[in-house]
């Protein structure tokens, strides 16, 4: 086990080194490099911006530049947002329980739901249920976010008054209540294609394990359905779902960017495309790079939680 | 589709050919969906009466099905359905030509990956993951960001983060498909390691390549609509089926069907290509058979 954590471990540094690799080669993408905000303004002359890259040093050689930036990543110096002079981290920080929230409600309600879905399908394959569940999905997947958060704010806010159009509380109240009464419509949205995906492979895991010996031998020896699906085949179906929760992880952070545009939620997603706007780069990238370290280290601690519960990873 | 009888789950004979008949009812559904949406995007200027970009300040606003304009008009009195038809170029398109370029990319990385294996293997499979691990939309709208926006930007954005759930299709196909015999023959004749590549093995894959293309084109067309939507793809005056929802939103309390119409358009297509990869792939090889 611990040789397993521990190899997990090396790749998942190597990976953060190619991934640090192309956050920084993008950063140099930037037409002008990391000045050109400066160059645009106009108020710079060459000798200004001469001298400035030289104490920046951005006049030295590429890979040493990279090795400054990645020790400084790794000690928390992620730079300053050029709007407001604060640290990238904290700017970061003070967005990211918001977006944390509308994730995990989200999360919450398409793994209840999907599963639930997966589950009924499988067990009644090419019923009608599972053929609607299966087209369903499919069409779930084919929607657009932004399209369904429009849709659902005409419907729920401005034909029926249910919910409110935006915004994560009413200024002046922040009951919880009234985070609830906000929470609902995006973290509905943001579910619709995770519960779709969650079904998906939900069910595929499901058949797959109905069709194994095991359950067999257990029909056999005569043992009630309930208790053969529960003990013997629930658990087993559940387990690569642990994988599909790191897998999903991605696709989950870029939906809530577009949930939390779309409902001006505070969050981290709306928080990258205002810094997009505002040409604040510091704070794109570093936004950039935090999803993609958040991401690895969601699929690096599935794998090793999927290698806690299931003994047969770790051989392998 | 004589080849999807070879499928080797048989649960009842008249089951299996309803799920057959279902699965291939719906893909063939979507083939002919695409097939309305790209004949009345190619031909839209000879059909509509409207030109896309023809502004009527006192017809604003108009309702669908209310005259003249069957989908209505926008906030500058635009004919909704000549935008969604001339959007539908461009959306297509981008679709397309976007999925042509992650193909190419793909296959390139995934068949030297899956040929010489080893370092030049792990190097670029290494690669591959380390690019999944940015968010597809963070990624796409941070480098949307960095360039001029425009058509072409958009493609090869899209493109560039698209290409890698091809290069470990054909990465993982091209190292099994080297070790069988006639790959082993080729390299008896002879035959350099280019032609064995991609005259050999990749022809071989091509079921799920052409399934992957399939899907890629969905995934595209998604992509387009996101960026464009949040004004970092296709720039007005120009139509996409994405921008046409970038001022949607102001306007959802007066004037719904302005939202409404893009984005069943989007759905339609992006479902349809779906539909239409997931019956390839059940016809195509039933082995990959992921329900």
């Amino acid at each position: 086990m611990a040789r397993y954590v521990a190899n997990r471990l090396a790749q998942a540094m190597m990976l953060l080194v190619i991934v640090s690799a192309i956050g920084f080669a993008i950063l140099h993408l930037a037409p002008g490099g990391p000045l050109s905000q400066f160059a645009v303004s106009g108020q710079m002359t060459q000798e200004d911006l001469a001298r400035v890259t030289r104490q920046l040093g951005l006049d030295r050689p590429l890979p040493i530049q990279y090795l400054d930036w990645f020790g400084r990543m790794l000690k928390g110096d992620w730079g300053r947002s050029y709007r407001d002079g604060e640290t990238v981290l904290s700017v970061i920080s003070s967005h990211l329980g918001a977006t944390l929230e509308l994730m995990t409600t989200a999360t919450i309600i398409a793994v209840l739901l999907g599963c639930w879905i997966g589950i009924s399908g499988a067990l009644r394959r090419y019923s009608l249920f599972d053929s609607l569940a299966t087209v369903g999905a499919m069409i779930a997947l084919s929607i657009p976010t932004f399209w369904f958060g429009l849709i659902t704010i005409y419907v729920f806010s401005v034909t029926l008054g249910w919910l409110p159009a935006g915004n994560r509380e009413t200024v002046g109240d922040g009951s919880f209540f009234d985070l609830l009464h906000h929470l609902i419509a995006p973290a509905l949205v943001l579910a619709l294609v995770e519960t779709a995906m969650w079904g998906r492979f939900m069910r595929s895991s499901m058949l797959e394990v109905i069709n194994q010996d095991y359950i067999r031998t257990a029909r056999a020896k005569g043992m009630p359905e309930w208790r053969i699906l529960t003990v013997h085949a629930l658990r087993n179906a559940l387990l690569p779902m642990i994988t599909v929760a790191g897998l999903q992880f991605p696709t989950l952070l870029g939906g809530a960017l577009v949930a939390e545009t779309v409902f001006t939620w505070p969050g981290m997603g709306r928080l990258f495309l205002d810094s997009i706007g505002y040409r604040d780069y510091p704070v794109v990238m570093g936004i950039l790079m935090f999803s993609a370290i958040m991401v690895l280290i969601g699929s690096l601690l599935a794998d090793i939680f999927y290698a806690v519960v299931d003994p047969r990873i770790r051989v392998g | 589709m004589t080849i999807a009888t070879l499928s080797t789950e048989q649960p009842a004979p008249g089951q299996a050919a309803w799920r057959r008949f279902r699965r291939h009812r719906l893909a063939l559904a979507g083939a002919v969906i695409i097939l309305v949406l790209v004949l009345g995007s190619a031909f839209a200027p000879y059909l509509l009466p409207f030109d896309d970009t023809y502004i009527d300040i006192m017809k604003r606003f108009a309702p669908p099905f209310s005259g003249a304009h069957i989908l209505g008009t926008d906030e500058l009195g635009r004919d909704v359905l000549a935008r969604l038809m001339m959007g539908g170029r461009v959306s297509l398109s981008i679709g397309i030509v976007a999925m042509v370029m992650a193909m190419a990319v793909g296959i390139v990385v995934g068949a030297f990956a899956g040929f010489y294996g080893g370092v030049v293997g792990a190097v670029l499979m290494r690669l591959v993951d380390a690019v999944l691990c940015f968010p597809t939309i963070f990624l796409l709208l941070a480098l949307a960001a960095l360039t001029e926006p425009g058509p072409v930007t958009t493609t090869v954005l899209i493109a560039a983060t698209a290409w890698m759930s091809v290069a470990r299709i054909v990465e993982a196909q091209v190292r099994s498909l080297r070790e069988r015999e006639f790959a082993v023959a080729a390299l008896a004749f002879g035959s350099s390691n280019l032609r064995i590549m991609f005259r050999e093995l990749v022809p071989n894959a091509i079921a799920p390549i052409v399934v992957a293309a399939t899907l890629n084109v969905a995934q595209a067309i998604l992509l387009e609509s996101y960026v464009s939507y949040l004004g970092y793809g296709i720039q007005p005056p120009a139509a996409s089926w994405g921008n046409m929802l970038n001022n949607a939103q102001i306007y959802l309390t007066s004037a719904p069907w302005l939202a409404i119409a893009p984005g069943l358009a989007i759905t339609l297509a992006v479902t349809s290509f779906n539909f239409l990869g997931d019956g390839l792939r059940d016809a195509l090889d039933p082995r990959m058979n992921i329900p």
